[in-house]
Protein backbone atom coordinates (compact mmCIF):
# COMPACT_ATOMS: atom_id res chain seq x y z
CA UNK A 1 0.00 0.00 0.00
CA UNK A 2 0.80 3.86 -0.06
CA UNK A 3 1.39 5.44 3.14
CA UNK A 4 -1.13 7.97 4.40
CA UNK A 5 -1.17 11.47 3.36
CA UNK A 6 0.75 13.49 5.56
CA UNK A 7 3.01 16.78 5.95
CA UNK A 8 6.46 17.17 5.30
CA UNK A 9 8.85 19.10 6.91
CA UNK A 10 12.54 19.69 5.85
CA UNK A 11 14.60 21.59 8.59
CA UNK A 12 17.98 23.30 7.36
CA UNK A 13 19.75 23.04 10.88
CA UNK A 14 19.37 20.79 14.36
CA UNK A 15 18.28 24.31 15.87
CA UNK A 16 15.56 24.46 12.99
CA UNK A 17 14.26 20.75 13.87
CA UNK A 18 14.15 20.63 17.08
CA UNK A 19 12.23 23.83 17.06
CA UNK A 20 9.97 22.35 14.30
CA UNK A 21 9.81 19.21 16.40
CA UNK A 22 9.18 21.10 19.36
CA UNK A 23 6.30 23.04 18.10
CA UNK A 24 4.75 20.12 16.22
CA UNK A 25 4.39 18.25 19.45
CA UNK A 26 2.35 14.67 19.19
CA UNK A 27 2.09 15.40 16.02
CA UNK A 28 5.56 15.04 14.64
CA UNK A 29 7.60 11.92 13.52
CA UNK A 30 11.25 12.14 13.00
CA UNK A 31 12.14 10.55 9.86
CA UNK A 32 16.01 9.33 9.23
CA UNK A 33 16.30 6.19 7.08
CA UNK A 34 12.72 5.57 7.72
CA UNK A 35 13.89 1.41 6.74
CA UNK A 36 11.52 0.62 9.83
CA UNK A 37 8.89 3.98 9.71
CA UNK A 38 7.92 4.04 6.04
CA UNK A 39 7.15 -0.20 6.22
CA UNK A 40 4.68 0.95 8.90
CA UNK A 41 3.58 3.84 6.94
CA UNK A 42 2.93 1.66 3.99
CA UNK A 43 0.73 -0.96 5.95
CA UNK A 44 -0.57 1.82 7.67
CA UNK A 45 0.10 0.83 11.07
CA UNK A 46 1.32 4.11 11.70
CA UNK A 47 0.33 7.66 10.04
CA UNK A 48 2.24 10.29 11.16
CA UNK A 49 0.18 13.61 10.62
CA UNK A 50 3.90 15.26 10.31
CA UNK A 51 7.04 13.85 8.61
CA UNK A 52 9.92 15.58 9.59
CA UNK A 53 12.70 14.87 7.67
CA UNK A 54 16.80 14.83 9.04
CA UNK A 55 18.56 13.40 6.05
CA UNK A 56 19.46 17.10 5.12
CA UNK A 57 21.08 18.16 8.47
CA UNK A 58 24.88 17.17 7.55
CA UNK A 59 25.36 17.96 11.42
CA UNK A 60 24.33 14.58 12.53
CA UNK A 61 26.35 12.60 9.76
CA UNK A 62 29.81 11.30 10.95
CA UNK A 63 31.73 8.44 12.60
CA UNK A 64 33.47 10.14 15.19
CA UNK A 65 36.35 7.93 17.16
CA UNK A 66 37.17 9.43 20.48
CA UNK A 67 39.52 8.29 23.10
CA UNK A 68 37.15 5.43 24.32
CA UNK A 69 34.04 4.68 21.95
CA UNK A 70 33.03 5.01 18.69
CA UNK A 71 30.70 7.55 18.39
CA UNK A 72 27.49 7.69 15.58
CA UNK A 73 25.96 10.68 14.40
CA UNK A 74 21.84 9.97 13.97
CA UNK A 75 22.43 9.97 10.40
CA UNK A 76 25.14 7.58 9.85
CA UNK A 77 23.91 4.67 7.58
CA UNK A 78 24.52 1.10 8.73
CA UNK A 79 26.48 0.39 5.87
CA UNK A 80 29.02 3.31 6.34
CA UNK A 81 30.06 1.68 9.74
CA UNK A 82 29.82 -1.58 7.77
CA UNK A 83 33.19 0.44 4.92
CA UNK A 84 34.99 1.44 8.22
CA UNK A 85 38.43 -0.58 8.90
CA UNK A 86 38.76 1.58 11.97
CA UNK A 87 35.22 0.85 13.52
CA UNK A 88 36.40 -3.02 12.60
CA UNK A 89 39.59 -2.56 14.72
CA UNK A 90 38.15 -0.61 17.71
CA UNK A 91 35.03 -1.65 17.92
CA UNK A 92 34.83 -5.50 16.51
CA UNK A 93 31.65 -6.43 18.12
CA UNK A 94 29.75 -3.52 16.18
CA UNK A 95 31.43 -4.37 13.23
CA UNK A 96 30.61 -7.80 13.13
CA UNK A 97 26.90 -7.27 14.05
CA UNK A 98 26.36 -4.76 11.50
CA UNK A 99 26.36 -7.50 8.23
CA UNK A 100 23.65 -8.86 10.00
CA UNK A 101 21.37 -6.18 9.76
CA UNK A 102 18.79 -7.16 7.05
CA UNK A 103 20.33 -7.04 3.49
CA UNK A 104 22.71 -4.52 1.34
CA UNK A 105 19.74 -2.55 0.26
CA UNK A 106 18.62 -2.20 3.74
CA UNK A 107 22.10 -1.05 5.55
CA UNK A 108 22.93 1.39 2.97
CA UNK A 109 19.89 3.40 3.67
CA UNK A 110 19.05 2.51 7.76
CA UNK A 111 20.53 4.57 10.04
CA UNK A 112 22.18 3.04 13.07
CA UNK A 113 20.67 5.61 15.31
CA UNK A 114 17.65 5.23 14.09
CA UNK A 115 17.31 1.75 14.58
CA UNK A 116 18.20 2.18 18.32
CA UNK A 117 15.27 4.47 18.39
CA UNK A 118 13.28 2.04 16.77
CA UNK A 119 14.13 -0.69 19.61
CA UNK A 120 12.92 -3.75 17.87
CA UNK A 121 13.93 -6.46 20.43
CA UNK A 122 15.23 -8.99 17.47
CA UNK A 123 17.62 -6.20 16.25
CA UNK A 124 21.06 -6.24 16.73
CA UNK A 125 22.22 -2.69 17.07
CA UNK A 126 20.35 -2.24 20.57
CA UNK A 127 21.43 -5.48 22.04
CA UNK A 128 25.34 -4.26 21.02
CA UNK A 129 24.71 -1.18 22.62
CA UNK A 130 23.36 -2.54 26.03
CA UNK A 131 26.22 -5.19 25.39
CA UNK A 132 28.93 -2.59 25.43
CA UNK A 133 27.15 -0.41 27.88
CA UNK A 134 26.90 2.69 25.17
CA UNK A 135 24.30 5.87 25.31
CA UNK A 136 22.02 7.61 23.35
CA UNK A 137 22.56 11.76 22.99
CA UNK A 138 18.97 12.88 23.22
CA UNK A 139 18.71 16.92 22.23
CA UNK A 140 15.22 18.33 22.26
CA UNK A 141 14.53 22.72 22.08
CA UNK A 142 14.82 22.56 25.90
CA UNK A 143 18.16 20.85 25.74
CA UNK A 144 19.71 18.12 26.01
CA UNK A 145 20.38 14.73 27.77
CA UNK A 146 22.57 11.32 27.81
CA UNK A 147 20.44 7.80 28.34
CA UNK A 148 22.82 4.92 28.84
CA UNK A 149 21.81 1.97 27.21
CA UNK A 150 20.48 0.06 29.94
CA UNK A 151 17.54 3.18 30.68
CA UNK A 152 17.49 4.28 27.08
CA UNK A 153 15.30 0.83 25.66
CA UNK A 154 11.70 0.75 27.44
CA UNK A 155 9.56 -2.18 25.86
CA UNK A 156 9.30 -3.39 22.45
CA UNK A 157 9.76 -0.85 19.92
CA UNK A 158 9.66 1.52 22.86
CA UNK A 159 12.94 3.68 23.84
CA UNK A 160 12.47 6.68 26.25
CA UNK A 161 13.03 9.54 23.93
CA UNK A 162 10.24 11.64 24.92
CA UNK A 163 7.93 14.14 22.57
CA UNK A 164 10.09 17.06 20.91
CA UNK A 165 13.28 14.57 21.78
CA UNK A 166 15.80 13.85 18.61
CA UNK A 167 18.30 11.20 19.25
CA UNK A 168 21.47 13.08 17.70
CA UNK A 169 24.79 10.48 18.12
CA UNK A 170 24.66 7.13 19.78
CA UNK A 171 28.05 6.42 21.72
CA UNK A 172 29.74 2.91 21.59
CA UNK A 173 32.70 1.88 24.07
CA UNK A 174 35.47 0.73 22.96
CA UNK A 175 36.52 -2.64 24.76
CA UNK A 176 39.06 -2.14 27.71
CA UNK A 177 42.22 -4.28 26.82
CA UNK A 178 42.31 -7.63 26.91
CA UNK A 179 38.44 -7.84 26.26
CA UNK A 180 37.43 -9.90 23.71
CA UNK A 181 34.10 -9.78 21.79
CA UNK A 182 31.38 -12.29 19.51
CA UNK A 183 28.56 -11.60 18.03
CA UNK A 184 26.19 -14.81 17.05
CA UNK A 185 22.49 -15.06 15.51
CA UNK A 186 19.88 -17.23 14.36
CA UNK A 187 17.82 -16.41 12.14
CA UNK A 188 15.41 -17.98 9.48
CA UNK A 189 16.96 -17.01 6.47
CA UNK A 190 19.77 -14.33 5.51
CA UNK A 191 18.98 -10.88 6.42
CA UNK A 192 15.99 -12.29 8.34
CA UNK A 193 15.31 -10.94 11.45
CA UNK A 194 16.94 -12.77 14.69
CA UNK A 195 15.44 -15.96 16.30
CA UNK A 196 17.77 -15.31 19.08
CA UNK A 197 21.45 -13.42 18.63
CA UNK A 198 23.94 -12.98 21.85
CA UNK A 199 26.88 -10.84 22.24
CA UNK A 200 29.43 -11.64 24.56
CA UNK A 201 31.92 -9.70 26.03
CA UNK A 202 34.78 -10.94 28.22
CA UNK A 203 37.68 -9.76 29.83
CA UNK A 204 40.69 -11.69 31.43
CA UNK A 205 43.53 -11.04 33.48
CA UNK A 206 47.24 -11.09 32.75
CA UNK A 207 47.04 -14.68 33.71
CA UNK A 208 44.62 -15.30 30.58
CA UNK A 209 41.87 -15.98 33.49
CA UNK A 210 38.30 -14.24 33.27
CA UNK A 211 37.80 -11.64 34.73
CA UNK A 212 34.38 -10.25 33.25
CA UNK A 213 31.66 -11.80 31.34
CA UNK A 214 28.72 -10.69 30.04
CA UNK A 215 25.93 -11.96 27.66
CA UNK A 216 23.56 -9.61 25.93
CA UNK A 217 20.37 -11.32 24.29
CA UNK A 218 18.40 -10.09 21.39
CA UNK A 219 14.74 -11.81 20.46
CA UNK A 220 14.40 -13.58 23.96
CA UNK A 221 12.85 -10.20 25.46
CA UNK A 222 10.52 -7.03 25.13
CA UNK A 223 14.35 -5.32 25.04
CA UNK A 224 18.06 -6.39 24.93
CA UNK A 225 18.64 -8.50 28.06
CA UNK A 226 22.17 -8.32 29.62
CA UNK A 227 22.76 -11.06 32.10
CA UNK A 228 26.33 -10.63 33.94
CA UNK A 229 28.12 -14.20 33.86
CA UNK A 230 31.03 -12.94 35.75
CA UNK A 231 30.41 -14.81 39.04
CA UNK A 232 29.76 -17.91 37.32
CA UNK A 233 33.59 -17.39 34.96
CA UNK A 234 36.01 -15.28 37.29
CA UNK A 235 38.95 -17.57 37.76
CA UNK A 236 38.03 -19.67 35.10
CA UNK A 237 40.63 -20.21 32.31
CA UNK A 238 39.60 -18.43 29.04
CA UNK A 239 39.38 -22.28 27.28
CA UNK A 240 37.40 -24.19 30.58
CA UNK A 241 35.14 -25.28 27.87
CA UNK A 242 32.80 -27.02 30.42
CA UNK A 243 32.67 -24.21 32.52
CA UNK A 244 31.28 -21.67 29.52
CA UNK A 245 28.34 -24.38 29.32
CA UNK A 246 27.52 -24.11 33.17
CA UNK A 247 27.66 -20.02 32.35
CA UNK A 248 25.21 -20.05 29.30
CA UNK A 249 23.29 -22.52 31.04
CA UNK A 250 23.08 -20.08 33.84
CA UNK A 251 22.52 -17.08 31.62
CA UNK A 252 19.73 -18.87 30.04
CA UNK A 253 17.59 -19.83 32.87
CA UNK A 254 17.23 -15.78 33.64
CA UNK A 255 15.45 -15.77 30.41
CA UNK A 256 11.95 -15.67 29.67
CA UNK A 257 11.27 -15.43 25.73
CA UNK A 258 7.77 -16.14 24.23
CA UNK A 259 6.40 -18.17 21.54
CA UNK A 260 5.73 -16.80 18.09
CA UNK A 261 5.62 -16.95 14.72
CA UNK A 262 8.81 -17.87 14.20
CA UNK A 263 9.76 -19.75 16.77
CA UNK A 264 8.59 -21.29 20.20
CA UNK A 265 9.73 -20.26 23.66
CA UNK A 266 11.49 -23.34 24.47
CA UNK A 267 13.11 -23.03 20.76
CA UNK A 268 14.22 -19.43 21.50
CA UNK A 269 15.73 -20.47 25.16
CA UNK A 270 17.93 -23.63 23.47
CA UNK A 271 18.99 -21.28 21.24
CA UNK A 272 19.74 -18.46 23.86
CA UNK A 273 21.89 -21.06 25.71
CA UNK A 274 24.04 -23.06 22.44
CA UNK A 275 24.82 -19.16 20.92
CA UNK A 276 25.79 -17.78 24.84
CA UNK A 277 28.53 -20.85 25.05
CA UNK A 278 30.10 -20.47 22.09
CA UNK A 279 29.80 -16.79 22.07
CA UNK A 280 31.60 -16.60 24.87
CA UNK A 281 34.05 -19.38 24.31
CA UNK A 282 34.70 -17.45 21.22
CA UNK A 283 34.93 -13.92 22.53
CA UNK A 284 37.36 -15.40 25.43
CA UNK A 285 39.55 -16.73 22.69
CA UNK A 286 39.38 -13.35 20.96
CA UNK A 287 39.97 -11.62 24.62
CA UNK A 288 43.74 -13.52 24.31
CA UNK A 289 44.67 -12.00 21.32
CA UNK A 290 43.40 -8.16 22.26
CA UNK B 1 -1.31 17.40 2.64
CA UNK B 2 2.17 19.30 1.29
CA UNK B 3 3.43 18.97 -2.20
CA UNK B 4 6.86 19.60 -2.69
CA UNK B 5 9.28 20.28 -6.44
CA UNK B 6 11.77 18.20 -6.35
CA UNK B 7 14.83 17.52 -9.15
CA UNK B 8 16.33 14.12 -9.31
CA UNK B 9 18.95 12.85 -11.67
CA UNK B 10 17.21 9.71 -13.13
CA UNK B 11 19.96 7.79 -15.29
CA UNK B 12 21.95 10.61 -15.83
CA UNK B 13 19.72 12.80 -17.33
CA UNK B 14 17.52 16.05 -14.96
CA UNK B 15 14.29 15.52 -14.18
CA UNK B 16 12.11 18.17 -11.99
CA UNK B 17 8.76 16.96 -10.73
CA UNK B 18 5.86 18.24 -8.74
CA UNK B 19 4.86 15.32 -6.09
CA UNK B 20 2.53 14.44 -2.74
CA UNK B 21 5.05 14.68 0.58
CA UNK B 22 3.44 10.83 0.50
CA UNK B 23 4.60 9.52 -3.52
CA UNK B 24 6.88 6.57 -2.88
CA UNK B 25 10.11 6.83 -5.20
CA UNK B 26 9.12 3.67 -6.63
CA UNK B 27 5.72 5.38 -7.82
CA UNK B 28 7.37 8.66 -8.94
CA UNK B 29 9.56 6.63 -11.42
CA UNK B 30 6.81 4.32 -12.59
CA UNK B 31 4.02 7.01 -13.00
CA UNK B 32 5.74 10.48 -12.98
CA UNK B 33 8.71 9.60 -14.91
CA UNK B 34 7.88 6.82 -16.64
CA UNK B 35 10.57 4.69 -15.74
CA UNK B 36 8.81 1.13 -16.02
CA UNK B 37 11.78 -1.30 -15.24
CA UNK B 38 11.29 -0.56 -11.11
CA UNK B 39 8.65 -3.11 -10.46
CA UNK B 40 6.38 -2.89 -7.31
CA UNK B 41 5.63 -6.27 -5.27
CA UNK B 42 5.43 -6.16 -1.53
CA UNK B 43 5.65 -2.06 -1.15
CA UNK B 44 7.00 -2.89 2.00
CA UNK B 45 10.52 -3.40 1.58
CA UNK B 46 10.85 -7.29 1.54
CA UNK B 47 11.10 -8.61 -1.97
CA UNK B 48 13.45 -5.92 -3.61
CA UNK B 49 12.33 -5.99 -7.24
CA UNK B 50 11.51 -2.35 -6.86
CA UNK B 51 15.62 -1.49 -5.96
CA UNK B 52 17.07 1.38 -7.78
CA UNK B 53 20.54 2.98 -6.77
CA UNK B 54 20.41 6.38 -5.03
CA UNK B 55 23.80 7.95 -5.65
CA UNK B 56 25.22 4.88 -6.33
CA UNK B 57 23.60 2.80 -3.10
CA UNK B 58 20.83 0.18 -3.74
CA UNK B 59 18.16 1.11 -1.95
CA UNK B 60 14.39 0.04 -1.92
CA UNK B 61 12.77 2.94 -4.00
CA UNK B 62 9.23 1.60 -2.44
CA UNK B 63 10.85 2.40 1.58
CA UNK B 64 11.51 6.38 -0.05
CA UNK B 65 9.34 9.04 -0.08
CA UNK B 66 10.54 10.09 -3.30
CA UNK B 67 11.09 14.26 -1.61
CA UNK B 68 12.92 12.85 0.75
CA UNK B 69 16.08 11.57 -1.95
CA UNK B 70 15.72 15.61 -3.82
CA UNK B 71 18.58 16.38 -5.52
CA UNK B 72 19.68 12.47 -5.57
CA UNK B 73 21.40 10.35 -8.71
CA UNK B 74 19.00 7.61 -9.32
CA UNK B 75 20.15 4.56 -11.80
CA UNK B 76 17.27 1.85 -12.70
CA UNK B 77 17.81 -1.04 -14.45
CA UNK B 78 17.15 0.62 -17.87
CA UNK B 79 20.41 2.86 -16.81
CA UNK B 80 22.47 -0.04 -16.15
CA UNK B 81 22.76 -0.92 -20.14
CA UNK B 82 26.31 -0.48 -21.97
CA UNK B 83 27.25 2.52 -23.27
CA UNK B 84 26.50 1.47 -26.92
CA UNK B 85 22.76 0.60 -25.26
CA UNK B 86 22.53 -2.55 -25.51
CA UNK B 87 22.61 -5.50 -22.47
CA UNK B 88 24.80 -4.00 -19.88
CA UNK B 89 27.41 -6.46 -18.51
CA UNK B 90 25.41 -7.80 -15.82
CA UNK B 91 22.21 -7.98 -18.09
CA UNK B 92 24.25 -9.99 -20.77
CA UNK B 93 25.13 -12.54 -17.45
CA UNK B 94 21.73 -12.94 -16.23
CA UNK B 95 20.59 -13.95 -20.14
CA UNK B 96 23.76 -15.84 -20.55
CA UNK B 97 23.02 -17.92 -17.63
CA UNK B 98 19.33 -18.13 -17.57
CA UNK B 99 18.83 -15.74 -14.57
CA UNK B 100 15.46 -14.57 -16.03
CA UNK B 101 12.60 -16.69 -15.53
CA UNK B 102 9.28 -14.43 -15.04
CA UNK B 103 11.08 -11.48 -15.07
CA UNK B 104 9.38 -9.38 -12.54
CA UNK B 105 12.44 -9.58 -10.00
CA UNK B 106 14.94 -8.86 -13.16
CA UNK B 107 15.12 -5.37 -12.42
CA UNK B 108 16.18 -5.63 -9.02
CA UNK B 109 18.13 -8.22 -9.48
CA UNK B 110 20.39 -5.98 -12.42
CA UNK B 111 21.11 -3.30 -10.19
CA UNK B 112 21.49 -5.08 -7.10
CA UNK B 113 24.32 -7.04 -8.47
CA UNK B 114 25.70 -4.32 -10.28
CA UNK B 115 25.89 -1.95 -7.12
CA UNK B 116 27.40 -5.54 -5.64
CA UNK B 117 30.08 -6.04 -7.99
CA UNK B 118 31.44 -2.16 -8.05
CA UNK B 119 32.18 -2.90 -3.90
CA UNK B 120 33.24 -6.78 -4.65
CA UNK B 121 34.13 -7.50 -8.47
CA UNK B 122 36.16 -10.74 -7.41
CA UNK B 123 33.31 -12.64 -5.64
CA UNK B 124 33.24 -15.73 -4.03
CA UNK B 125 30.78 -18.03 -4.79
CA UNK B 126 28.76 -17.65 -1.05
CA UNK B 127 29.58 -13.59 -1.31
CA UNK B 128 27.70 -14.23 -4.88
CA UNK B 129 24.92 -16.10 -2.85
CA UNK B 130 24.26 -13.20 -0.53
CA UNK B 131 24.54 -10.25 -2.76
CA UNK B 132 21.28 -11.94 -4.56
CA UNK B 133 20.20 -12.73 -1.50
CA UNK B 134 17.98 -9.55 -0.54
CA UNK B 135 16.36 -9.73 -3.80
CA UNK B 136 12.83 -12.42 -3.56
CA UNK B 137 13.04 -14.80 -6.74
CA UNK B 138 9.75 -17.07 -6.65
CA UNK B 139 10.58 -18.67 -9.77
CA UNK B 140 13.18 -19.89 -7.19
CA UNK B 141 15.90 -19.36 -9.94
CA UNK B 142 19.01 -18.70 -7.67
CA UNK B 143 21.61 -21.45 -8.81
CA UNK B 144 21.43 -19.38 -11.93
CA UNK B 145 21.38 -16.04 -10.66
CA UNK B 146 24.33 -17.04 -8.98
CA UNK B 147 26.13 -18.27 -11.57
CA UNK B 148 25.39 -15.26 -13.29
CA UNK B 149 26.85 -12.80 -10.94
CA UNK B 150 29.93 -14.81 -11.02
CA UNK B 151 30.03 -15.08 -14.76
CA UNK B 152 29.62 -11.24 -14.74
CA UNK B 153 32.19 -10.84 -12.26
CA UNK B 154 34.78 -12.87 -14.83
CA UNK B 155 37.69 -10.65 -16.43
CA UNK B 156 36.54 -10.76 -19.48
CA UNK B 157 33.08 -9.61 -18.11
CA UNK B 158 31.15 -12.60 -19.35
CA UNK B 159 31.87 -11.50 -23.16
CA UNK B 160 33.17 -14.48 -24.28
CA UNK B 161 30.73 -17.47 -23.57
Amino acid sequence: MKPAPFDYHRPRSLEEALVTLDRLGTTGTVMAGGQSLVPLMNRREVSPANIVDINFLVELSGITHEDRAVRVGALVRHAELERDAAVRRRNPLLAEAVPHIAHAAIRSRGTTVGSLVHADPTAEMPAVLVALGGSVELRSAAGGRTVPATEFFLGANRCCAAVGELAVAASFPVPPPRTGTAWLEVARQRGGRAVCGVAAVVTLDTGRRVERATATYAGVGATPVLVDLTEVMTGTRFDDLARWRAAADEGGSALAPADDLHASAGYRRHLARVLAERAGRLAAIRATGA
Amino acid sequence: MSEHEIELSVNGRRQVVRVPARRLLSDCLRHDLAFTSTHVGCEQGTCGACTVLVDGAPMRSCLLPAVTVDGCEITTAEGCRAPDGGLGRVQRALVRCQGVQCGFCTPGMVVSIVAFLRECPRPSPEQARDAVAGVLCRCTGYQDLVAAVLHAARPDGGASG
